[in-house]
């Protein structure tokens, strides 16, 4: 009865409300930045909004914010083509990399692969912009010029969001409690059968959540896609076509605009951000009750 | 779990005294805030450094994000000093500016491509699509890589008028931001063709990167004809105000702009501007 | 693990060809990290030195050192944690322990944190700068910058957290009351230690993400090189200066190198030694079921 002495049991109601409170507090604050970067983005592109009619974000010829041209719908397809294509490859990768640290490597080299990973996810988004730029991009190019395309901005993202992919699998995975494995072992299920039957369904809420963090974090992947996608305003016809995304328009245009080139930057902001939101808010409602 | 415990009183102390200390019996200095360019910012950094090590107890803050907001930041007071990498336009007479540096631009093609040289015309046609292939300028039988800079930039309007272009005609196959980013893009590309600037380009090339620098006009591009002031496409690097500068402020200006700086700016391989 | 032998010959072709390809994905990424870690080997080893750890930058960062730097990026990501490690958990426990599954202001919290890991960094930038800098006065500082990372953290560390809640096991829950312990109490001595392998695995893909960031950082912790005096000085952090020297300082492509080695043995160092604290702390608490 060792933990009598260190009298942890808090037996008093008032330390449970007030825990109450305290976490609620903490929650609201949380939600709160959300709303705090929203208004940020309306109170900045609000002059634009008031003598541009949002139809020209479609219809206008192309961008050319000098020349008064703002259509978003070549970045927005680019934004939508790169993070589609590396979640594509990065899904796959990710979870094969968890269910392989997990349930196929001694424990050594099940270390040293998980390192690996983290390492791989702390790896800023420059070095990696930088490597595909004198790397990737000269490899590209040998193939089908000019080399910063679709394709490097997709296999730059992958390797940027597979980390995230692989570690929250990775604890969802080792959250997955032994009886299960026991009980599947006592059916006679093969390793394969286990880990497809049983393990997945039980970690689907992790991976589920590593799969949406890593969607917006492609997304909103600014510095790297810069520097390896090319960049020319266009809608892509083929993998090897350059395209810009919304984020790395913002990162290469804000430096030097002014007036309403700077609040229709904010707008492509506002609008990037509607795009996670339907996204996400579709990922909840297929995903309903996924905790029940 | 009593030691563990202890171990976080003294963390949480310790970083309440660190984030606390300095503040404790520390002067007040002088400080300027300079926000602006990228491209100046390197040398306006060393410069400061330079000015501090001269002056105790002054600080000199660079930051960086892009001309435009050395401008806003200038005119609405958060920043003493601006910088910009480009004159100022009709609409922005309610500064003041002060040339610290002239950089020329130029066109970088792959060092192994056996082009030497192009005429006016033959730029136009290239960027603009109607040339696509080095076959037609003299070079190899491929398709030619067109090398654009993004809107707003110094460089990119200084290129336009040059070439008395709309960005909306010109037909490029890669976009990039910066220098640095431009020249590893034609780097890694043996039929590509941009526009940098000369100074960033003479740089890289020290270092071994395999470009070449073709001449514009007839005059070839080197920081020296830059110099001479014979060379056709350059840009002036200014430090901006928004009042006639006094007191700390106009130390550092004329600091910036007097002899003592010369061997930093030709560190960064610009042309140091002479005051008489 | 358990090794389950394929007992049923019908499941064995099945069993080693998806054997065959989770080892080649593994091959295929450690392939390409290996590559990337050659890669910056090569262009910044001869960089290396203890000099190169302590010294300030010299020369636009093309000499010198960054230990100015160094200094900047610690401060910087402690700000971070100390703000948004308290925020995140108490979020992620109350969504987890306290709110019902179906509760709307459960699933608006959970929300707006989905949608908050998509926004770019460089707006998370833009607006650090306008709210902490401007706003709040905090000028270009390591706190501006500290609190801007922990906005961006936050995502992170409440999704992985209340994933690794959601899986301590109800049992636990169930013998805590039976005992009589108070909810606090649990959530203290029971659940929070038994969840660690997830709070510790979301808080390195945490620091990971802060140690990576340059656009956020450009607009409110800034650029100056010096070094910082105290919190409220403006310091240059490592992505950030690898950033400058990579893609704005002609010339500066060895000193990048060796500074993303730097960055890249720092976040190994970081790694070991959470790990080791974490799992320290779970065995002190909960024998492994």
């Amino acid at each position: 009865m060792t933990w009598l002495k260190h009298s942890i049991m808090f037996p008093s109601v008032f330390t449970d409300k007030l825990l109450r409170w305290v976490l609620r507090s903490g929650a609201v604050v949380s939600a709160l930045v959300m709303a705090m970067i929203m208004l940020f983005l309306l109170v900045e592109s609000w002059p634009v909004f008031q003598h541009l009619s949002l139809t020209r974000f479609i219809t206008d010829s192309s961008w050319h914010p000098l020349e008064d041209a703002y259509n978003l719908m070549p970045m927005l397809s680019g934004t939508l083509f790169a993070s589609i294509g590396a979640l594509f490859l990065a899904i796959p990768l990710g979870i094969a990399s968890a269910i392989f640290i997990v349930y196929y490597a001694s424990p050594r080299s099940a270390l040293l692969y998980r390192r690996l990973i983290e390492l791989l996810a702390g790896i800023p988004s420059v070095v990696f912009g930088f490597w595909g730029l004198t790397t990737l991009v000269p490899l590209i190019n040998q193939f089908h010029p000019p080399g910063a395309s679709l394709l490097a901005g997709i296999l730059v993202l992958t390797l940027m969001i597979l980390p995230t992919i692989a570690l929250t699998a990775y604890a969802a995975f080792s959250a997955v409690p032994n009886e299960y494995m026991r009980s599947a072992a006592a059916l006679g299920l093969s390793r394969w059968g286990m880990i497809y039957g049983v393990v997945f369904p039980a970690a689907r809420t992790g991976i589920v959540a590593g799969v949406i963090l890593a969607a917006g974090r492609a997304l909103g992947e600014t510095m790297a896609v810069l520097m390896v996608a090319g960049n020319v305003v266009q809608h892509a016809e083929s993998l090897f076509d350059p395209i810009r995304t919304l984020a790395a328009n913002i990162a290469l245009e804000m430096a030097y605009a002014m007036g309403d080139h700077r609040s229709v930057l904010f707008v492509s902001g506002l609008m990037l951000m509607l795009l996670v939101m339907t996204l996400s808010g579709l990922a909840g409602w297929l995903g309903k009750n996924r905790y029940a | 779990m009593c030691a563990r415990n202890k171990c976080w009183v003294i963390f949480v102390v310790f970083f309440i005294i660190v984030s606390i200390w300095p503040n404790i019996g520390s002067a007040a200095s002088k400080k300027l805030i300079v926000t602006g360019s990228s491209t100046v910012a390197p040398l306006v950094s060393e410069i400061a450094r330079r000015f501090e090590s001269m002056n105790n107890g002054v600080r000199i803050d660079v930051q960086t994000g892009g001309s435009s907001r050395g401008i806003n930041d200038v005119r609405n007071g958060i920043a003493n000093i601006g910088m910009v990498s480009r004159t100022l336009k009709s609409n922005e007479t309610d500064l003041q500016a002060f040339p610290i540096a002239l950089d020329g631009i130029s066109v970088i093609i792959h060092a192994s491509n056996p082009v030497i040289t192009l005429n006016q015309q033959q730029i136009i046609d290239i960027y603009t699509g109607r040339l696509t292939n080095w076959k037609s300028v003299g070079g190899r039988d491929a398709r030619i890589t067109v090398v654009n800079k993004a809107e707003g930039r110094s460089t990119l309007e200084l290129f336009l008028d040059y070439s008395k272009l709309k960005n909306s005609e010109m037909k490029p196959h890669i976009i990039i931001g910066d220098n640095p980013q431009g020249i590893k893009t034609v780097a890694g590309n043996t039929d590509a063709i941009g526009y940098v600037s000369v100074g960033a380009a003479e740089f890289e090339i020290n270092y071994g990167a395999p470009i070449k620098l073709l001449p514009l006009d007839g005059v070839d591009a080197s920081v020296a004809n830059v110099r001479r002031g014979i060379f056709p496409l350059s840009r002036s690097l200014n430090l901006i105000t928004r009042t006639a500068p006094q007191g700390l402020v106009r130390d550092f200006i004329e600091f910036a702009r007097s002899t003592q700086v010369h061997d930093l700016v030709e560190a960064q391989y610009y042309v140091p501007v002479s005051v008489h | 693990m358990l090794d389950i032998s394929a007992g049923r010959s019908r499941y064995i072709f099945r069993d080693r060809l998806i054997q065959l390809l989770i080892y080649t994905a593994v091959f295929f990424v450690s392939a390409v990290f290996i590559w990337i870690l050659a890669d910056l080997v090569r262009g910044g080893i001869s960089h290396l030195s203890w000099n190169f750890l302590i010294d300030s930058p010299r020369d636009a960062g093309r000499t010198g050192g960054i230990g100015s730097i160094l200094v900047s990026t610690i401060l910087i990501l402690l700000v971070a944690l100390v703000v948004a490690l308290p925020l995140a958990w108490t979020t992620a426990v109350l969504l987890a322990e306290f709110v019902p599954v179906t509760s709307q202001f459960g699933t608006m919290v959970r929300y707006s944190l989905q949608v908050l890991a998509g926004v770019p960094s460089i707006v998370f930038g833009l607006f650090g700068n306008a709210f902490f800098s401007i706003y709040l006065g905090l000028g270009f500082s390591i706190l501006s910058g500290g609190l801007t990372l922990a906005c961006m953290l936050l995502p992170i560390l409440v999704s992985t957290a209340e994933a690794g809640l959601r899986a301590v096991p109800d049992t636990y829950r169930m013998s805590a009351a039976a005992l009589g312990m108070s909810r606090t109490a649990t959530l203290f001595h029971l659940l929070l230690p038994a969840a660690v392998p997830a709070l510790a695995a979301g808080l390195l893909l945490g620091i990971g993400r802060a140690i990576a960031e340059t656009a956020a950082l450009l607009f409110t912790s800034g650029y100056v090189e010096r070094m910082p005096g105290s919190l409220l000085d403006s310091g240059r952090a490592l992505a950030l200066h690898i950033f400058d020297l990579s893609m704005n300082v002609p010339g500066g492509d060895a000193p990048a190198y060796a500074s993303a080695l730097v960055l890249v043995i720092l976040l190994l160092v970081i790694n070991i030694f959470s790990m080791k604290l974490a799992f320290g702390l779970q065995s002190k608490r909960i024998m492994p079921a």
